[in-house]
């Protein structure tokens, strides 16, 4: 390893000499930048010389804080003259020397209290914007689908069956498993507390309606949410970043038919058939803590099941499906075309198009509670 | 190995799969010059520039960087210091899109460095200064520059250690002809004053005619010619002669020996 950089004045006249040594580079910029500071600080306005002939290494690092002596001596009148600077390192402190004329202005300080007033001001009014982007997607969509209808054979059938395989099928295993565990955990916390007061036959009833109104339904919507949705975002989102979406415009083409529109209707199709198999294996998870933890045989459950529950309670599970597909869907296409130049932002938009869905999913499923109770549904 | 020597790599076999990408390559480049490498699309140049930054597995042969065999020394502390000792410029720039200009050319200092803030901020700001970035342009986003822009604050953080060698993939493509010119002058006085070896990879004849020290074509995963632009010019390689003797060769060896 080199010598430790350093600066000394050595006796002479006339004015201030100093003497360098050692490796006045990168690896030793700290230690050179005290000794720079040091010589800086005791300043007169003397005109002082730099005898560089010792100085075993030079770099960029080491010119520049060269170049901040003199420069810092210079604005208190002080000349500095650099001497016996070896032949090769020249060019660079010439560099060096030129750099940094103009220094930029550092942007102002911000009050802090105006700058949160501000930053509450942009996110409420981020909000009416996210909106408006979701509203604007949705009637982008509703034409997209006009279109599609007048003329059939420009649907994207191959996509959306692609999507379909994506979305529904390879989802099937994991939407079974967490249905059935969810349907499992519900019949045994029923039988549980009912236990204590004598109902366990209630089980059933609560099991069945919760599941098929609610649950199978809201569990799915969360998990496609988060599982596709945010695939949905990032694919649209990349694709923006890298210009392909614009080339799909140059071309005649309408992102959102060839996009957005095969990916919805899949999502539609796959999020309902989902619900479906979903609230099936939740039945089946409750019924079977029923028999090994309630002691409920399976004919006496099924029994019970036909009684609880009409079809009625099927329906009306059912109907949210391609709704909440639709939110989950228009969220993720219109948060994936949000997405700007940078890796952040795609990773931003895809948190947000999982976020805002399942928040959407949840609120469409008050809005539906208090429709079908008004209806008697 | 001499201390003359910045890059020897030799025998270099690379594959994917059953394809052999590299078949037995040899280079060698010297310190302080710039050496060029062309090759048709696909004939395995940045093959050859990202196995020896090691970002690629190689099947055989030996890559020896600023002394160091990187090939079978596994010691991660011996690869640390001699990645601190390069730069790379990426053909797309890969600046962090996170960060800001600034902070991008911050970024291996703030790693590799005990820097004051005052220092560092300066080092940045004169490497910056020095690839010819305007001050309005250091607190921008990369997402918010230009493509001659980017390629230079790449190359600025390319520099930003003070490096022995610099590789550079593609530097001057994408860019119009005036900033492509602009980038090779630039390149050539940091050489100069920085001391610095550069390999790059190229497709520009101009940068081979007016800043290449050296060139070396690689076909058919093989190195088929090695030397100076006359030695080019005379070769009998059919790649070789469709390359430097073709028209577009010799439109600019005819403006090129005008201005000469």
């Amino acid at each position: 390893m080199s010598a430790k950089p350093s600066l000394s004045v050595t006796a002479g006249a006339p004015g201030l000499q100093y003497a360098a040594a050692g490796a006045w580079t990168a690896v030793h910029a700290n230690e050179l930048e005290a000794v720079i500071d040091g010589a800086a600080r005791d300043l007169g306005g003397e005109a002082a010389a730099i005898d560089m002939h010792r100085v075993e290494a030079f770099d960029t690092y080491g010119a520049w804080l060269l170049e901040r002596l003199v420069r810092e001596r210079k604005a208190h009148g002080g000349e500095t003259s650099i001497v016996a600077l070896p032949e090769h390192y020249r060019d660079l402190f010439a560099a060096m020397d030129e750099a940094l004329i103009v220094r930029p202005q550092e942007p102002p300080q911000e009050n802090r209290i105006v700058s949160t007033i501000e930053k509450v001001g942009k996110a409420t009014a981020a909000v009416g914007d996210d909106l408006k982007a979701i509203v604007n997607m949705l009637g982008a969509i509703g034409a997209a689908t006009g279109t599609m209808l007048k003329r059939p054979s420009t649907f994207r059938l191959t996509s959306a069956v692609h999507h379909l395989d994506r979305v529904g099928l390879q989802a099937v295993p994991i939407i079974l498993l967490i249905t059935f565990l969810i349907g499992g955990i519900i019949a045994q916390q029923g039988f549980f507390h009912f236990r204590k007061f004598g109902a366990e036959t209630y089980v059933v009833d609560m099991l069945g309606i919760l599941i098929l109104r609610e649950i199978g339904v809201l569990i799915v919507s969360i998990m496609v949410a988060g599982r596709s949705g945010s695939s949905y975002t990032a694919e649209l989102g990349s694709m923006k970043m890298r210009e392909e979406i614009d080339a799909l415009r140059t071309m005649g083409l309408d992102p959102i038919s060839v996009l957005v529109l095969p990916r919805v209707f899949a999502l539609i199709i796959a999020l309902t058939f989902l619900t479906f198999i979903g609230s099936m294996s939740a039945l089946f998870g409750g019924g079977l803590v029923a028999w090994f933890y309630g002691g409920m045989a399976p004919d006496i459950f099924i029994m019970r099941l036909k009684e609880a529950i009409s079809i009625t309670h099927f329906k009306v599970g059912m109907i949210k499906a391609p709704f909440m597909a639709l939110v989950i869907g228009v969220v993720a296409c219109a948060q994936g075309f949000a997405v700007k130049g940078s890796a952040e932002s795609l990773g931003l938009q895809t948190t947000a198009s999982v976020v805002k869905a399942i928040f959407l999913v949840i609120v469409l499923d008050g809005l539906f509670a208090v429709f079908f109770a008004s209806i008697d549904m | 190995m001499t201390a003359e020597t910045a890059i020897d790599v030799r025998d270099l076999v690379v594959g994917f799969g059953d394809k052999t990408v590299l078949d037995h390559v040899s280079v060698a480049v010297k310190r302080g010059e710039i050496f060029g490498f062309v090759g048709g699309s696909g004939s395995g140049k940045s093959v050859l520039l990202r196995s020896i930054i090691g970002l690629l597995p190689i099947r055989g042969g030996n890559i020896e960087v600023l002394g160091q065999d990187l090939t079978r020394d596994k010691d991660e502390d011996v690869h640390r210091a001699i990645e601190r000792r390069w730069g790379v410029l990426f053909q797309q720039g890969a600046l962090f899109s996170s960060l800001t200009v600034l902070q991008n050319v911050q970024f291996p200092m703030r790693e590799y460095l005990t820097l004051s803030k005052r220092l560092m901020r300066e080092m940045a700001e004169a490497k910056l200064d020095m690839v010819g970035l305007k001050p309005d342009d250091w607190n921008k986003l990369p997402s918010e520059l230009s493509g001659g822009m980017v390629k230079r604050v790449a190359l600025a953080r390319a520099l930003a250690l003070d490096p022995e060698l610099v590789f550079l993939d593609e530097p001057t493509s994408g860019l119009d002809p005036i900033s492509a010119g602009e980038f090779d002058a630039l390149i050539r006085t940091l050489q100069r004053t920085l001391e610095l070896t550069v390999f790059m990879i190229t497709h520009d004849l101009e940068s081979l005619y007016t800043v290449c020290d050296r060139i070396g074509v690689l076909a058919g995963g093989k190195v088929v010619a090695l030397g100076t632009i006359e030695t080019m010019l005379h070769s009998e390689h059919p790649w070789v002669k469709s390359y430097f003797r073709g028209k577009r060769a010799d439109v600019l060896a005819r403006r090129l020996a005008q201005e000469a």
